[in-house]
């Protein structure tokens, strides 16, 4: 058999937390890196008594992108318990939705630019809104080898995406993701930060393969720990390979003897999966619903106004930007992943100098470079849109040469200048079409070997001539120049 | 009459006037719990400074003119499944001995407030679970009117109090009955309030969707005052209703007209003590006396409502009570032994091999929540967690949890038809009065089947009082119990204060031993 | 259908009670009784009834995105039965 012959299944669980500035159920603060068990109250520390409240704005935010993912939203929904015992879990359980979440049955278009797979919708199972646990941390130093417990994250809200087993690679894993996440930045729901945890994903991969007994699948294996996107990427690859070996090894079947779904951590470190411990009786949370909280209902006409409500998003963004700049796709990917600022300044730039090739090429090479080098976002960039199309406008209009505009580009950043600003202070004017040629008639005179070199048929040694205009007269414009060489040589 | 022999309502007169200052009345009631108590055990603690030093700043606001809340320094009890800030609140559990709550629950707010003086936590059985307050970790709580007795519960320390004059009002708790039986059995007058009326923030929990906070007194008038102080909507409380809270003071005055009241058949049968069913018969007969019409009512599934109620607020207790592991408050097993035990247990394994056959042992994280469980909480929670753990488990969940949740609407809907027809739903409060301490505590079931009349209005989350109604010839007293539909506590109140005009039971209190 | 005493272990292991053997064999019996007194339940046709979890109608409880206080750590901590100056202590959590 060869790795032509499997299929690779993957499906992805993604826990995003919520823009808010306090916790699902209680008023604590969810800002990041506070000092340990500074942001705690006896509602989140699941004190005796305390009872939880739910966040509006949790639930509006992930109302928003429920109907982004386009998802049904029920009329009614409600929150339960799923217990189970973890110190970092205060109360001895997760509220969380069971079986009536709050919206389901949603997709999410993804596609390649570059052509490595076919566009494609991934279905969306479900989408639940939830608070988090708290961070355990192993204290290897202390004499007797004790965990410490910090509850600031204890409650903060989450909303668990669910995918169906839609993804047939690593690649298109990758793609949702990104995908995801944009849309997520697009919609203001979250920062979608992976090193803060903002974004976590789970992964459920398995193959299918045809044998000479027809189709068999291999145990679904859920693989934890990947901290980046990359990181998701490779230990898919990973995780398909390793699969593929060990059902050649073993021919373990999904459902068979020892078939059963385990559960992997990625070690970004060595590159590889390693198995997990498995926690206990995992499969019985006792999920009943939380008496504590109230149900939510949601009436059609709500769900209707968030969807007039929001705004225009990435796929459809980047249908525009298509259409009407005629830019390629890889190009309106590059502009569109950068987030809906940087794609408002794109349009306006293209817009104003009426050249959305030109716009595209400028912002990705030179004003990305420029953010990058400076490390600002694109809402501090000092050099505003209007300025910059003003400035393509002019090279479009040929008063000024690409690299000559790059000049006055570095200008308008370095010394805030205006675009008429930086080409005075580079001594840039337009040289008038008579004074060019009779420039060019001077060279033409006083360089009889280039000429004869053109004349053999080496047109490249024109370039000769272009120097030394560009010597005498630095506004003189190359393209300029050698058309009006050519021209004089051809009349010779 | 002395201060603590006084309603409730006859000392605020006397505070209001000036007659007597809440210090007065304090140190009183105070006294009076020092000098009898250990023969009760009503209080599992006592706030003599901090009561003091609340009635004396009442006292220096009355004496400067200020403004005086509406308890006007009137003492309170507090049930100890009740936070209060900086006091111990220990739910009558070792789990909980040392818990020192940072807040106040909502209802210690309205109280403090209201000008209430907190002068202690009363005793209750262990997270409210029990109907005999036997299952305390400090000690039972025995009957004011026969100390051999049981006082009810699980308020048995809260109607306890009142009735042994160590308070003029006291707050409860009832999930299934452990306001109304505690008030039956003690002689003294106990409201459950609609789910909804009282906020549960800062109760701690033992079955959230049957819990509700109400109040404990001498009589309906007084019941009235202390509900005034504890109803209201709360924002800490999903579960809190927003309607508003009528003034149930003036409320009680008027009579009601042409009340009609409903007899509940099913629970006139087996199990029903004689002298019991003889006194409810002749508060039946005083109702028709001052006017009422009467008539039978059916309620078909009550015959299910212990059992719909003993899976379900197991089943919630079971959740509610996972938070007791020992990592963020409350007692922990001594991990020096857990990790001695387990070291031992480990050798053994290897020596014999043991983890070669694929047994493995709990980690030392699972040994700390296992003793501490087992060692902190009593043998009666013990027993409801494992029986909710076992109601909501994977293969057992629709047969009882999901079962019971569709019961209780049929629960529900009875009550609906039954309150189409009548205004009111009489009976008794429990099929006998208080049985002696010891009784009952080896036989669970038979506990439980002493909730029968209580549990439904939980389950319906409509409003019930119990007030006396009779004696029995050992001198023990007898409750009546009265429901009302949802938010209806002014009908009950007014229909209590009726009865209490004509009749005198809630007027005899027991001599105590000293 | 009674309960059987692997029943009760498993569910004392669910529930985090280490429970000795005379323990389990004296819950064993008084759950058993119990349990079957439930079974009652199962005479009870409710095929097209609605679970009902709560007593009351109340829905869309939701409260405003607005910071309130939290406790300080001192308070948050003050109850633990380990702690050092900033976190909860308890037996490592990575087991064996
Ligand atoms: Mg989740
Ligand atoms: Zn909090």
């Amino acid at each position: 058999m060869t790795h032509d012959a499997f299929q690779t299944i993957i499906g992805l669980e993604v826990h995003v937390q919520l823009q808010t500035q306090t916790k699902l159920f209680c008023r604590c603060s969810t800002a990041f890196g506070a000092p340990p068990n500074t942001q705690t109250c006896p509602v989140c520390i699941g004190m005796p008594g305390a009872l939880p409240v739910m966040n509006g704005k949790a639930y509006q935010l992930a109302l928003r992108t429920a109907v982004a993912l386009h998802c049904e939203i029920p009329r009614f929904t409600k929150w339960d318990r799923k217990q189970y015992y973890y110190p970092d879990l205060p109360k001895g359980y997760q509220i969380s939705q069971f079986d009536l979440p709050m919206s389901q049955n949603g997709h999410l278009a993804i596609s390649d630019p570059s052509g490595v797979f076919e566009p494609k919708k991934v279905g969306i199972i479900r989408a639940h809104l939830e608070d988090d646990a708290g961070k355990s941390m192993h204290d290897e130093a202390a004499s007797k080898a004790d965990s410490r417990i910090d509850l600031n994250r204890t409650g903060t809200p989450l909303l668990e995406i669910v995918s169906e087993p839609d993804m047939r690679s690593a690649a298109e894993a990758r793609a949702y993701l990104s995908e995801l996440k944009l849309l997520l930045m697009y919609l203001d729901v979250s920062d979608c930060n992976m090193q803060e945890g903002s974004l976590r994903v789970d992964a459920n991969i398995n193959l299918h393969l045809e044998t000479s007994h027809g189709k068999v699948a291999t145990p679904i294996v859920e693989v934890k720990n990947m901290n980046s996107f990359r990181a998701v990427e490779r230990a898919l690859s990973y995780e398909a390979g390793r699969q593929f070996e060990l059902w050649e090894e073993r021919h373990i079947q999904l459902g068979g003897p020892g078939g059963h779904k385990t559960t992997r951590g990625w070690d970004d470190e060595v590159q590889v999966t390693r198995p997990q411990r498995e926690k206990e009786e995992s499969s019985d949370y006792r999920y009943f619903p939380d008496p504590d909280l109230v149900p939510v209902i949601t009436e059609t006409d709500h769900v209707e106004e968030v969807r007039r409500n929001l705004d225009e998003l990435p796929a459809a963004i980047r249908k525009r930007l298509e259409s009407k700049y005629k830019i390629t796709s890889y190009d309106t990917d590059v502009i569109v992943n950068q987030g809906r600022d940087f794609v408002d300044f794109y349009v306006t730039v293209a817009e104003s100098c009426g050249d959305g090739k030109r716009a595209s090429n400028w912002l990705q090479q030179d004003v990305l470079r420029t953010l990058k080098e400076a490390e600002l976002s694109i809402e501090e960039f000092p050099v505003s849109a209007d300025s910059l199309g003003d400035l393509l406008n002019r090279v479009s209009a040929g008063d000024l040469d690409n690299s000559r505009a790059k000049d006055v580009f570095s200008r308008m950043f370095n010394e805030q200048e205006s675009v008429e600003e930086a080409m005075s202070a580079l001594g840039i004017v337009k040289v008038d079409t008579s004074a060019l040629e009779s420039l060019c008639r001077e060279l033409v005179t006083a360089n009889p070997k280039v000429v004869a070199d053109v004349q053999e048929g080496k047109s490249q040694a024109i370039g000769a001539l272009i120097g030394q205009a560009r010597k005498q007269n630095s506004n003189a414009n190359p393209a300029e120049v050698k058309r009006i060489c050519l021209k004089i040589i051809a009349s010779l | 009459m002395s201060l603590i022999e006084s309603t409730a309502a006859q000392l605020h007169r006397q505070l209001t006037s000036g007659n007597v200052t809440s210090v007065e009345v304090t140190q009183s009631f105070l006294d009076h719990i020092q000098q009898h108590d250990e023969h009760y055990s009503a209080f599992i603690s006592l706030n003599v400074e901090a009561a003091l030093a609340q009635a004396e700043d009442i006292d220096r606001r009355r004496a400067s003119g200020k403004p005086v809340g509406a308890l006007g320094g009137l003492p309170v009890a507090v049930k100890d499944v009740i936070c209060t800030k900086g006091q111990t609140t220990t739910c009558g559990s070792k789990m909980l001995r040392d818990f020192v709550p940072p807040y106040d629950a909502t209802v210690v707010c309205k109280l403090k407030q209201a000008d209430g003086v907190l002068l202690g936590k009363t005793n209750m059985d262990e997270f409210a679970m029990g109907s005999s307050t036997e299952n305390s970790a400090f000690g039972v709580t025995h009957n004011p009117w026969d100390r051999t007795c049981v006082p009810g519960g699980s308020s048995g320390g809260a109607a306890a109090c009142v009735a042994a004059r160590m308070a003029p009002l006291s707050v409860g708790t009832d999930t299934g009955g452990s306001i109304r039986q505690p008030a039956a059995f003690c002689g003294v007058t106990g409201m459950k309030p609609t789910y909804g009326r009282v906020s549960r923030f800062g109760l701690v929990a033992f079955a959230s969707s049957l819990d509700q906070i109400g109040p404990i007194a001498q009589t309906a008038e007084d019941a009235a005052l202390l509900l005034q102080a504890l109803a209201g909507h709360d924002p800490n409380d999903s579960t809190s209703s927003s309607k508003p809270v009528p003034d149930f003071l003036r409320a009680i005055n008027q009579p009601l007209v042409g009340l009609k009241i409903g007899v509940i058949r099913e629970h006139f049968g087996e199990g029903l003590d004689d002298e019991v069913a003889a006194a409810v018969r002749e508060a039946v007969h005083t109702y028709q006396a001052l006017g009422a019409t009467v008539s039978d009512i059916s309620l078909p599934h009550n015959q299910y409502a212990i059992a719909t109620y003993y899976v379900i607020a197991p089943s919630e207790a079971s959740s509610n009570l996972a938070r007791y592991d020992g990592v963020h408050y409350g007692f922990r097993a001594n991990e020096a032994e857990i990790l001695e035990t387990l070291k031992q247990e480990r050798d053994t394994a290897t020596a014999t091999n043991q983890e070669a056959t694929g047994k493995e042992l709990d980690s030392e994280l699972i040994r700390m929540y296992q003793r501490t469980r087992s060692e902190g909480f009593g043998s009666e929670v013990q027993r409801r967690i494992m029986l909710g753990v076992y109601a909501l488990s994977e293969g057992y969940a629709s047969k009882y949890y999901l079962k019971a949740l569709k019961v209780r609407r049929l629960i529900r809907q009875d009550f609906d038809k039954a309150f189409e027809k009548v205004d009111l739903i009489v009976g008794p409060t429990s099929p006998t009065p208080a049985y002696p301490i010891g009784d009952k505590i080896a036989d669970p079931l038979s506990m439980y089947l002493g909730d029968l009349y209580t549990v439904s209005a939980n389950l319906a989350g409509i409003a019930g009082i119990s007030i006396p109604c009779g004696f029995s010839k050992t001198g023990l007293p007898i409750g009546l119990q009265l429901q009302a539909p949802a938010f209806e506590e002014e009908r009950l109140l007014q229909a209590a204060h009726m009865f209490q005009q004509q009749t005198d039971w809630h007027t005899k209190r027991p001599s105590l031993k000293n | 259908m009674s309960l059987s005493r692997k029943e009760i272990e498993k569910v004392s292991h669910l529930a985090r009670l280490q429970l000795s053997d005379p323990e389990l064999d004296a819950m064993t019996a008084q759950l058993a009784n119990v349990v079957e007194y439930m079974e009652t339940l199962s005479g009870l046709n409710t095929d097209d009834v609605e679970p009902l979890a709560h007593a009351s109608d109340i829905s869309n409880v939701l409260a405003d995105d607005i910071l309130k206080p939290s406790l300080s750590r001192e308070e948050a901590l003050a109850n633990a039965p380990k702690r050092d100056a900033e976190c909860y202590r308890v037996p490592a959590v990575l087991g064996d």
